[in-house]
């Protein structure tokens, strides 16, 4: 079989927010503006759909997805055409999945594509349907089912350990709301100070209402083939999967890797080796998309990442090594805090958001960008996925 | 018997560690050793993780811990609303860590990160029955 270098070549995305639209719907409108981007792209050229989502089963009533969506986008797959479901780096999942199916030969053009349909008809659906993303057995039995307590768990030894301050915290989401101000496809648009951020109504302490992702409904969807047929399909820059690599673990009880839960033993191990597939380092990353469901996380994501030394995380933020003239824009398109999370689609936002970067064509532009890395955290924190992004294979 | 009566709300009603319940109603809060690589686990493990042998030993988790992080929760998920305000933490013991709900008989105001912590059952109303955290 072939080895080949393989490319993302168009992306899209649905209006995400509240929506009055079932996810099949949303579905197309993120095919359509992918299908919109690459006009030499005949439907029929597509061989696979990779579709990412956690809750279709749950709160839109709908599993065995990928088909009902290949027929309402008018594709008909014959390589591969099947759900994906690593939580919240569904996305991220399905692209690594696809790159390894083109590389190989058993696919030539698939669409990845990913998102949820939150907002039931019955709103707290939504949020008790959490209570499956976790170790039910043992962890749910003693209470624990939403995200916020176990992310303030992780603030609070943060602050302990590093002398992470809750200004430092806020800074992460007065950058990301300014960046999503101008993405009109995310959830939120209106900027926020630091002020705001740092009066808002508690959630669980320190985190408070803009330290948190809002629940979104909505789909993205990218495209991915191989490179000569890349060149053929668009003439737009070439953009290559250079890397990948995904860390799991299971439960809190069971499992933890860390001295403590502000230390991701398990992000540096993920890193290592998608720095390593991808020949690169810390250092080469121009543009990141990392997974921001709370402001901690972003902050101990540029630790175990690599970008500034641990511990360290929160004054590179708040001193704007993570902004547009620092030393990487992280979360160019506003993150998850601006954009919202529907998780399986979250891991493609970013592919189509690093696509755009690195072709020079982002509503926020880092210039000159060659190579760019997304991020994603699944569950309590027991999965790490990256891919790396490159100008050159 | 089953999981059925653990914790406020039950998820699993069969599994192979049915005997941490036992060990449970008993006065027990039990983990298991591998015989075969000595691997300890809590929760139990029916099965070895690390060598997949089922030659297990089972243990009592006698000695004290320290609480390493905890956090209210004002929001409870479905089945725990009444619950609720109660508090998560976790604890780590000698090779084992154990997440657990503090003891209400530990006021707010005396919980320090740092403090000794020892695991116990605890009968829940309706009959049903858990483990937590004490003052250790």
């Amino acid at each position: 079989m072939p080895d080949r270098n393989v490319c993302i070549i168009g992306g899209g995305m649905s209006q995400w927010g509240v929506r009055e639209a079932s996810i099949i719907d949303m579905a197309q409108e993120a095919a359509k503006e992918c299908f919109d981007e690459v006009p030499a792209l005949k439907k029929e050229d597509i061989d696979g759909l990779l579709f990412a989502s956690s809750y279709c089963g749950r709160s839109a009533f709908q599993v065995n997805i990928a088909p009902v969506i290949a027929e309402r986008i008018g594709i008909k797959p014959t390589s591969m055409c099947t759900r994906v479901d690593t939580l919240c780096a569904g996305g991220s999942a399905g692209i690594i999945l696809a790159t390894g199916l083109i590389k190989s030969g058993l696919a030539d053009v698939m669409m990845v594509a990913g998102g949820e349909k939150l907002y039931t008809p019955q709103r707290w659906e939504t949020y008790y349907s959490e209570l499956a993303s976790i170790d039910h057995d043992w962890d749910g039995a003693q209470g624990m089912g939403l995200p916020p307590p176990f992310f303030s768990m992780t603030a609070q030894e943060h602050m302990k350990h590093y002398g992470t301050t809750k200004e430092q915290l806020a800074a992460v989401s007065v950058k990301n709301r300014r960046n999503g101000s101008t993405n009109l496809k995310g959830h939120f648009h209106k900027e926020v100070t630091l002020e705001e951020v740092m009066s808002a109504r508690p959630i669980v302490p320190p985190l408070s209402l803009f330290d948190c992702t809002p629940i979104t409904d909505g789909c993205a969807a990218v495209l991915l083939t191989y490179e000569e047929k890349a060149k053929e399909l668009s003439d737009r820059p070439l953009v290559y999967i250079r890397g990948a690599a995904q860390a799991s673990l299971h439960s809190m009880s069971m499992n933890w890797p860390g001295e403590h839960l502000g230390d991701w033993v398990h992000l540096r191990t993920a890193a290592k080796r998608a720095y390593e597939t991808a020949r690169v380092g810390p250092d080469d990353i121009d543009v990141a998309e990392t997974h921001d469901c709370f402001t901690i996380s972003e902050i101990v994501e540029m630790e175990d990442l690599g970008f500034c030394k641990k511990g360290e995380g929160g004054p590179f933020v708040e001193s704007g090594q993570s902004d547009f003239g620092g030393k990487l824009p992280v979360n160019t398109d506003g993150g998850l805090l601006s954009c919202g999370h529907p998780f399986g689609a979250t891991g493609v936002r970013q592919a189509r958001e690093m696509l755009y970067q690195l072709q020079g064509r982002a509503i926020r532009q880092v210039e000159g960008a060659e190579i760019g890395l997304t991020h994603n955290l699944s569950g309590l924190n027991v999965e790490h996925t990256i891919v790396i992004y490159g100008r050159e294979p | 018997m089953g999981f059925e009566n653990f914790g406020t709300v039950s998820f699993t009603t069969e599994a192979k560690a049915t005997d941490f319940m036992t060990y449970l109603e008993a006065g027990k809060v039990m983990a298991t050793r591998c015989k075969k690589c000595g691997a300890s686990y809590f929760p139990p493990k029916a099965d070895c993780p690390r060598c997949l042998s089922s030659d297990v030993d089972w243990f009592e988790i006698k000695g004290k811990g320290k609480l390493a992080s905890y956090t209210l929760v004002n929001y409870g998920p479905t089945g725990f609303e009444n619950d609720a305000p109660y508090i998560l933490a976790l604890g780590k013991f000698d090779g084992i860590q154990i997440f657990a709900r503090l003891s209400r008989d530990i006021e707010e105001k005396d919980i320090q990160v740092g403090m000794s912590l020892v695991v116990s059952p605890v009968k829940l109303p309706d009959n049903r029955i858990a483990y937590e955290f004490k003052k250790g």
